[in-house]
C-alpha cells in the first residue's frame, strides 16, 4: 500500500510539472508578446525589453521552464506585474476561501448523493427513488453558474432569506454566506453521485459473493456496507476525485456571482488586468490541488479494494 | 448437535423432506414452471447426489432449500420440512436464522464466491457472528478449519485476499467457511464444475473425508456422474423440472429404471468402454418449461415412448425399496412393450 | 465437453433462452417508442438545431437592435420573452444565441474528435515511449479545470469565439484520445488483425477497415453527450466576459446582462438560462438513447 501510494504520488508530481510546461509552451507558441500584452500597445521598446527581462521572457524556452520549476521549489511563483507582491502570497491568501467552499460542497453533496443512491438501489421504485431519479436528471441539466443565478434570484432577491454578496464576517456570517454558493455548486453532484451509486449498487448486488454472504445468514446491514457498498462506492469516489476540477470551474462563477473572495475571483480579476504571473500561479496551484484530489481518490479506492493496489 | 457421526443406514430419518414442491419463474417471456411436484428426502448424515442436465431444475431445487431463489421465483406449491418447520413459508428473518447455522452452501464458482475486498480472515470471522467467542478465538477456529481443508500454512492465509489465491484454494476456503458453521445440511452446487480435473478429484476426496468427519448431510448437485458415483450414498435424477428417478447410488448406477437415467449413464464418457470418435448424446432438447408437456416430460426424446406416455403423466412407481422412477414402463399393471 | 451434447453443462439454460438478446431494430424501436425521455431528447435536439439554422428568419427582431420596446419589459405579445436593459428583444437574442452555441459546439467537438482520433491512434499504434508521453500530456491537460484553463488561454490570446472553441477542443481531446487509444490497443493484438498484418496489410488499411468503424460510433455518442458541456463552457466564459464579445448575442452574454439587473427584472436571467437547460436535457436524453441502442456496453464507461 505504501509503495503504491509513493508511486502514485511521484506520478502526480510529474503530471503537475507537465501541466506547467504545457502552459509555458503555450504562452510561447501563440502570437503576441506577453510583455506587450501587459504593458499595452503604447509602451516604449525599452520598457518592453525591461519587462521581458524581469519576467525571464528573454531566456530560451527550456531554460524558462527549468527556472520556473526551480523557483517553485523555493516557493516562488513570480511577482505581481503591478504591485510587485509575491504571487504565491496573493494566491495563498485567496485559496482558503475557495477550498472551504469546495470542501463544503463536496461533503454535503457526496454524503447526500451516496445515501440517496444507496436508498434508491435498496428500495427500487419507491416514491423516493423516483423522486431522486427525476431530481438527478433535473439538477444535472443545470450548469452550476445557472444554478447560482437562480439561487440568487430565488433565495436572495425573491425570498430575501439568505445573503448573496460577500463571504461574511465571523464564523456565523461565514456559514450563512456559504449556504447559497455551496448549494449551487453541490446540487448537481448530488444527482450525479446518487445515480452512479444506485447503478453500481444494483450491479454489485447481483454478484455471487453477496449471495454467499446471504447463504451464511449475515445481517443485511453488514451485507450492504461490507459486501455491496464497499465495492459499489468506488466509481463514485473516482467521480468525486475527478470532479474537483469541475468544482474549481464552478467556484470561478460562484465567486464572481456572489462577489466572494477566492482563487476563482482572483483569476478573473487578473485576466481582466492581464496580470499574467498571477494567472499562471493561480492555475498552477489549482492544478496541483486537482492532481492531489485525484491522488487521494485513487488512494481511497486502493484502501477500499486490495485488487487496485497491485495496478500500476 | 451437528456431530452425529457417520450414519450408514437410510432409516436414520430424513433431515429435510421436500414434499410436492413447485417453483415458477416470472420472466418477460412468460411463466416458467421450473420445478413441478418435486418430492425428495435428504437423510441425516448421508450424501444425496442431485443429477441432471443444465436447466433441469437441480440448482433451483438447491437454492430453494436455502431460500436464495431469484427475485422472480415463487414457490407455488409444496412444503420443505426440516424438523417441525416448513421452510417454504419462511420469511426473510426465518431464513437468516437457518442460514449459516443449520444450512450452509458451497457455490459453483470459487472465483466469484468470496468477497474480493475483504481478507479471508475477516470473512471467516464475520460468519461466526452468532458465536459468543472472542475475536482471537474466532480467529483460532478459522485457522483450525483452514487446516481441516488442508490449506498449507493456514494462519498466514487469514491476511490474504481472495484474488491472491488459486481457484482450488478459494474453493477450499469456501468449504472451510461452510463447515465452520457446523451445519446439519451442506448444499454443494456443482462445487467442482469450475475447476480442472485433478483439482476436482482433490476437492471431491476432501468433501468425502470431511463429510465423514463432521457427519453432516450433503446435497451434492452435479452433472458429473463419475463424481456423484464417487461421493454419494443416494442419487436423485431430475429432468425438465421433475424428479424422474431416485434411489441409492448402487441402485441408480447398476439398475437404472428410467429411460432418461439410462441414457444419461450411456452418455457418460467415463462409462463408455469402447473408444469412439463421437460422444453419444441424447437426441432432442429440453421441453419448453413455459408449457410443460401433459404426459411424460421425457417422451419426446424417449426411445421407448408409447401411447400412454403422451396422455398420462407418470407417477413415481416403486421399483424396489427406496428406489422409484417416473416411467409408465415400471407400472406393474402394464406389460413391457 | 462436447458442445452439442444435450447432457453437457454448456447447453443454454431454459431461462436464458427466453431472455435472448433482441435485435438492434427491436431495441431501437422499443427504446425510441417506449423510452419517453429518448423521444423528448430527439425532439428537443431537432428543435434546437432547426432554430439555430433558421435563426435569422425566426427571430422577430434584430437581436442587436436596441430600444425595440421598453427596457426590462416582462413578456408581452410584442416581446414573448420580454426585453433587456437596452430594450433589446430577448426572444430574438435567445434564438441568435442558440446559433452561436451550436456553432461553437460543432466546431469545438469537430476539432476535438479529429484531434482525439489522430492522437489516440498515434498513441495506440506508435512506439511505447510516444504512447507514454502522450498519456502524460493527456493526464496533465485533464487536470486543468476547463474554465480556469480557458481563463489562462484568454490571458494569452484574448477573448473571442475562437478562444472558446480552442479551449473546449484542447480540454476534450484527451478524453476522446484515451478512448481511441484503448480501443486501438485492444484491436492491435486481436488475432485476425495480426494475421492481416502478417499477410502484409498496411497500417492504413487496418485503421480504416478495423479501428475506425469500431471507434467512431462510441465516440460520436460520447460527443453528442458532451454538447451540453461545451455549451455550458461557452455560456460560462461569455458570462464572465471572456468568451463571445458583446454585442454578439450569446446565452452567456444574455445572462451576464441579466445578472447585473437581477434585482430589477428576472426575465433576462430566466430567458438566458432556459435554453441552456433544454439543450442539456435534449442532448443528454438523446445521447443516452443512442448509447442504449447502439452500444449498451458504454453504460459503464461514461
Amino acid at each position: 500500500m505504501l509503495r503504491y501510494a509513493l508511486q502514485r504520488f511521484a506520478l502526480s508530481v510529474v503530471i503537475v510539472m507537465v501541466a506547467i510546461a504545457i502552459l509555458i509552451v503555450m504562452l510561447h507558441v501563440v502570437p503576441g508578446d506577453p510583455a506587450v500584452m501587459i504593458l499595452g500597445p503604447r509602451a516604449t521598446p525599452e520598457l518592453i525589453a525591461q519587462t521581458r527581462q524581469s519576467m525571464g521572457l528573454d531566456q530560451p524556452l527550456p531554460i524558462q521552464i527549468l527556472t520556473f520549476f526551480g523557483n517553485i521549489l523555493h516557493g516562488d511563483l513570480g511577482r505581481d506585474v503591478f504591485t510587485n507582491r509575491s504571487v504565491a502570497q496573493i494566491v495563498f491568501e485567496q485559496l482558503p476561501y475557495t477550498l472551504v467552499l469546495i470542501s463544503v460542497a463536496i461533503l454535503w453533496s457526496a454524503a447526500l448523493g451516496i445515501a440517496l443512491g444507496c436508498y434508491s438501489a435498496l428500495r427500487r421504485n419507491t416514491w423516493l427513488d423516483t423522486l431522486s431519479g427525476i431530481l438527478s436528471v433535473g439538477t444535472i441539466s443545470i450548469p452550476s453558474f445557472v444554478m447560482a443565478l437562480y439561487a440568487v434570484l430565488v433565495f436572495a432577491v425573491w425570498l430575501g432569506w439568505l445573503p448573496s454578496i460577500g463571504a461574511g464576517e465571523g464564523l456565523g456570517g461565514s456559514i450563512i454566506h456559504l449556504i447559497l454558493p455551496a448549494f449551487a455548486i453541490g446540487i448537481s453532484w448530488v444527482g450525479y453521485v446518487a445515480r452512479m451509486v444506485r447503478a453500481s449498487m444494483l450491479e454489485v448486488m447481483s454478484y455471487a459473493h453477496v449471495r454467499m454472504a446471504r447463504a451464511f445468514g449475515l445481517r443485511e446491514r453488514l451485507i450492504t456496507t461490507s459486501h455491496i457498498l464497499r465495492i459499489a462506492v468506488q466509481p463514485a469516489v473516482t467521480l468525486i476525485g475527478t470532479g474537483v476540477a469541475h468544482l474549481f470551474s464552478a467556484a470561478v462563477f460562484v465567486e464572481v456571482i456572489f462577489a466572494r473572495p477566492g482563487i476563482g475571483a482572483l483569476i478573473v480579476q487578473s485576466v481582466n488586468e492581464r496580470n499574467y504571473p498571477i494567472v499562471l500561479g493561480a492555475v498552477l496551484v489549482t492544478t496541483a490541488i486537482i492532481v492531489l484530489a485525484t491522488l487521494i481518490s485513487d488512494l481511497v479506492i486502493a484502501w477500499l479494494d486490495p485488487r487496485q493496489r497491485e495496478e500500476l | 448437535m451437528a456431530l452425529t457421526g457417520n450414519t450408514t443406514a437410510a432409516d436414520a430419518g430424513p433431515l429435510v423432506a421436500i414434499d410436492s414442491l413447485s417453483v415458477d419463474f416470472d420472466t418477460a417471456g412468460g411463466t416458467v414452471h421450473a420445478l413441478r411436484d418435486v418430492s425428495l428426502e435428504v437423510q441425516k448424515g448421508r450424501v444425496l447426489g442431485l443429477v441432471g442436465e443444465s436447466g433441469c431444475g437441480k440448482s433451483t431445487l438447491a437454492y430453494s432449500l436455502i431460500g436464495l431463489l431469484a427475485d422472480n421465483a415463487r414457490v407455488v406449491n409444496g412444503a420443505i420440512r426440516m424438523g417441525d418447520r416448513d421452510l417454504a413459508g419462511l420469511n426473510a428473518a426465518g431464513w437468516r436464522d437457518l442460514r449459516g447455522r443449520r444450512i450452509a452452501m458451497i457455490f459453483q464458482d470459487p472465483m466469484t464466491a468470496l468477497n474480493p475486498v475483504l481478507n479471508i480472515g475477516r470473512q471467516m470471522i464475520d460468519i461466526q457472528y452468532r458465536e459468543s467467542l472472542s475475536k482471537a478465538e474466532k480467529r483460532a477456529r478459522a485457522i483450525e478449519f483452514l487446516g481441516q481443508v488442508q490449506i498449507p500454512d493456514p494462519a498466514a492465509r487469514l491476511d490474504v485476499y481472495p484474488h491472491q489465491l488459486s481457484g482450488g484454494m478459494r474453493q477450499r476456503v469456501c468449504i472451510a467457511m461452510a463447515l465452520l458453521t457446523r451445519p446439519d445440511l451442506l448444499i454443494a452446487d456443482e462445487p467442482t464444475t469450475a475447476l480442472d480435473a485433478t483439482l476436482e478429484m482433490q476437492i471431491v476426496d476432501l468433501l468425502r473425508e470431511l463429510q465423514q468427519r463432521f457427519g453432516c448431510a450433503v446435497l451434492f448437485v452435479s452433472h458429473h456422474l463419475g463424481t456423484v458415483a464417487e461421493l454419494c450414498d443416494d442419487v436423485a435424477v431430475m429432468y425438465a423440472g421433475e424428479m424422474v428417478e431416485k434411489g441409492s447410488a448402487r441402485q441408480i448406477f447398476h439398475h437404472p429404471q428410467h429411460p432418461y437415467t439410462q441414457a444419461l449413464l450411456a452418455c457418460d464418457p467415463a462409462r463408455i468402454g469402447i473408444a469412439t470418435r463421437q460422444l453419444p448424446t441424447i437426441p432432442g432438447s429440453l421441453p419448453d418449461l413455459r408449457r410443460p408437456p401433459v404426459g411424460c416430460a421425457f417422451r419426446a426424446r424417449c426411445p421407448q415412448a408409447w401411447g400412454r406416455c403422451a396422455s398420462d403423466h407418470p407417477p413415481l412407481y416403486v421399483a424396489q425399496t427406496h428406489h422409484g422412477a417416473r416411467c409408465h414402463l415400471l407400472n406393474p399393471e402394464e406389460g413391457k412393450t | 465437453m462436447n458442445e452439442t451434447s444435450a447432457t453437457s453443462p454448456t447447453a443454454p439454460d431454459a431461462d436464458d433462452r427466453l431472455l435472448s438478446e433482441p435485435s438492434l431494430l427491436t431495441r431501437s424501436l422499443r427504446l425510441v417508442g417506449g423510452n419517453r425521455s429518448g423521444a423528448i431528447g430527439f425532439v428537443l435536439v431537432a428543435l434546437i438545431v432547426f432554430a439555430a439554422i433558421f435563426a435569422p428568419w425566426l427571430a422577430p427582431y434584430d437581436p442587436t437592435a436596441i430600444m425595440t420596446g421598453p427596457r426590462m419589459a416582462p413578456p408581452s405579445p410584442e416581446h414573448w420573452l420580454g426585453t433587456d436593459n437596452l430594450g433589446r428583444d430577448l426572444l430574438s437574442r435567445v434564438i441568435a444565441g442558440g446559433r452561436v452555441a451550436m456553432l461553437v459546439a460543432a466546431a469545438a467537438l469537430g476539432a476535438a474528435l479529429t484531434g482525439g482520433l489522430s492522437l489516440g491512434l498515434i498513441a495506440g499504434l506508435g512506439p511505447r515511449w510516444l504512447d507514454n508521453t502522450l498519456l502524460l500530456i493527456f493526464d496533465a491537460l485533464r487536470s486543468f479545470p476547463t474554465i480556469v484553463f480557458g481563463l489562462a488561454v484568454v490571458t494569452i490570446i484574448g477573448p473571442s469565439l475562437f478562444t472558446v472553441i480552442l479551449v473546449v477542443a484542447i480540454t476534450s481531446i484527451p478524453i476522446y484520445a484515451r478512448i481511441v487509444r484503448t480501443q486501438t490497443l485492444a484491436l492491435k493484438n486481436v488475432e485476425f488483425i495480426l494475421a492481416e498484418r502478417a499477410m502484409g496489410a498496411g497500417i492504413a488499411r487496418i485503421l480504416f477497415v478495423h479501428v475506425l468503424p469500431n471507434v467512431l460510433g462510441p465516440l460520436l455518442i460520447l460527443a453528442s453527450m458532451d454538447v451540453p458541456l461545451v455549451i455550458a463552457t461557452e455560456a460560462g466564459l461569455s458570462f464572465l466576459g471572456m468568451g463571445v464579445r458583446p454585442p454578439t448575442p450569446s446565452w452567456g452574454v444574455i445572462l451576464n446582462d441579466g445578472y447585473n439587473f437581477i434585482r430589477n427584472s428576472p426575465w433576462p436571467v430566466i430567458s438566458g438560462s432556459i435554453p441552456i437547460i433544454l439543450v442539456t436535457l435534449g442532448f443528454t436524453f438523446m445521447g443516452e438513447a443512442l448509447r442504449d441502442i447502439f452500444d449498451p456496453r458504454l453504460r459503464r464507461t461514461h
